[in-house]
């Protein structure tokens, strides 16, 4: 051991070092958030809770009816159930379920969505105490989740 | 030891002979985390499967991304438009950094430094921040598709990168600071786990893990991928291949990684970032193996193709499983407490290694 290295030992260097680092930290601003008591910003793209978009001027769905959602999603949890106008030769949207207690939010659903009516959008706060409710028909994909807030 | 045990980093068990305090005999035990991926993907569509690739690493979900649409793309012979290569890098460099904080963060932790874990993971929330902007999720990031990225990445995200890149270095020696010189840190860590490089090549140790051991091996500079032949950075070595050097090396590699992200902020060409590839994707018949270099070490894919739009076979090479292997050569002989240093050094993940 070199003097050095024994000097170094003896006057504790090394914590003190690490004092210099720490110590300041107690003057500096904290940088933890305070998640529930402030609410949590996420950025526009995120991918939270699904989405059926309608149109915002009539109130109509944008959905119609293609299915490539359900084919495009990896796991299959979307349902679409459909039927064939007879007059009009196109898809009519007869259901829509969404089993959002599978979904891994990769947003291949959205991206193959031709009408933008399908979309993941930024909520996140939707936990549930019964996995039943986490089945979305259209009603509930087009109101969204409802968001209770943290109180005290 | 284990599985449920806080120093294990998942779902391990150790199979420990002891004699007091010694380990005389281990045994790894696996498997407790198999999801059977491998086998699910075989029924998936091609542009199916990156969500699931995310989930064998899930701290590296980016380079396993990377590693398998590159393995696509190879097979069906698609160029990558230049800007999409170059966030490719720059995300994976990021994704690196997150993979090596953590691994910092926790592995201090197991030693008895409760601090750096705190700002380790200070500064991983950055980088999952921009991957949040970027890609919309923090972990499990679906950051690539097959012939480029989803979208662009949004504007302003690039100034927050260079930021980072500002002061990450400083955070570094930070660490570096509370760690490299402290008395217990070197105790704790020095002459502990040791391999030498003929052993850490013929268990087939890859990443920092081999690296440690003075074998200058890296799969971004042996076999270039994305951007990596245009960016210069070095590649750091132990020399003695204990838990010690393998911590210098991987600090070193933070600093290097640094660098490539801001050699790719400074470089980011203009233009598409998605090459045109058909809606349904049919590699023509074949096999393909390509390898990256994750954070963790090699990570290999071999696609088997049918030309159907589903992969007839796909294995993953995951660099964790093999760097496990070589667990009872590094902890026989040594005392109970080295083994929990051992498993942190190793970096990793059982969700890789199980699949
Ligand atoms: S986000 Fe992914 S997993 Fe969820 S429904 Fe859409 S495609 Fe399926
Ligand atoms: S892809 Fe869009 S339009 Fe087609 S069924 Fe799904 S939600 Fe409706």
């Amino acid at each position: 051991m070199t003097l050095r290295q024994l000097l170094r030992k003896v006057f504790l260097i090394d914590f003190l070092e690490g004092f210099a680092i720490t110590g300041p930290y107690t003057f500096k601003k904290v940088y933890t958030e305070q998640y529930p008591k402030v609410p949590a910003k996420v950025p526009p793209r995120f991918h939270g809770a699904p989405r059926l978009n309608v149109d915002p001027e009539t109130g109509k769905t944008l959905c119609i009816a293609c299915d490539l959602c359900a084919q495009a999603c990896p796991i299959g949890l979307i349902e679409v159930q459909r039927e064939r106008n007879a007059e009009t030769k196109r898809w009519e949207l007869k259901g829509y379920t969404y089993n959002a207690a599978r979904c891994m939010f990769c947003n291949l659903c959205a991206e193959a969505c031709p009408t933008n009516a399908l979309e993941l959008s930024q909520t996140f706060e939707y936990a549930v105490y019964d996995m039943k409710e986490l089945y979305w028909d259209k009603a509930a994909l087009e109101k969204g989740p409802t968001v209770v807030r943290f109180t005290k | 030891m284990g599985p449920q045990h806080p120093a294990t980093h998942g779902v391990l068990r150790l199979k420990l002979v002891l004699d007091g305090e010694k380990v005389l005999d281990c045994e790894a035990v696996i498997g407790y985390l198999h999801r059977g991926i491998e086998k699910v993907v075989e029924s998936q569509d091609y542009q199916q499967i990156p969500p699931h690739m995310d989930r064998i690493d899930y701290t590296a979900a980016v380079s396993n991304v990377l590693g398998y649409v590159e393995a696509v793309e190879k097979l069906m012979g698609v160029t990558v438009p230049p800007r999409a290569q170059y966030l490719r890098t720059l995300m994976t460099e990021l994704n690196r950094l997150a993979s090596h904080l953590i691994w910092l963060g926790t592995h201090a932790l197991d030693i008895g430094a409760m601090t750096v874990f705190l700002y380790a993971f200070r500064e991983r929330e950055e980088i999952l921040k921009v991957f949040e902007a970027c890609f919309g999720a923090r972990l499990t990031t679906h950051a690539f598709r097959i012939g480029g990225l989803a979208e662009d990445i949004p504007p302003g995200v690039l100034d927050k990168v260079r930021e980072f890149t500002d002061y990450f270095p400083k955070r570094v020696a930070e660490y570096e600071q509370l760690l490299t010189g402290n008395r217990i840190w070197m105790n704790r860590t020095i002459g502990v786990g040791c391999i030498s490089a003929e052993d850490a090549i013929s268990f087939g140790l890859t990443g920092p893990s081999l690296r440690g051991s003075g074998v200058r091996w890296d799969m971004r500079r042996a076999k270039p991928y994305a951007a990596y032949a245009d960016m210069d950075f070095e590649i750091p070595i132990g020399k003695n291949g204990d838990t010690f050097d393998r911590y210098l090396v991987r600090m070193e590699e933070m600093r290097q990684s640094n660098r490539i992200i801001r050699q790719a902020l400074d470089r980011l060409p203009d233009g598409p970032v998605r090459a045109k590839v058909p809606k349904v994707i049919k590699p023509p018949a074949g096999e393909i193996y390509h390898a990256i270099e994750a954070p963790k070490g090699v990570l290999g894919y071999y696609i088997v193709s049918d030309g159907s739009s589903k992969p007839h076979r796909l294995r993953v090479r995951p660099p964790s499983y093999f760097n496990l292997a070589a667990i009872k050569k590094m902890i026989v002989g040594s005392l109970v407490a080295d083994v929990v240093a051992v498993i942190g050094t190793l970096d990793i993940v059982l969700g890789e290694i199980d699949r």
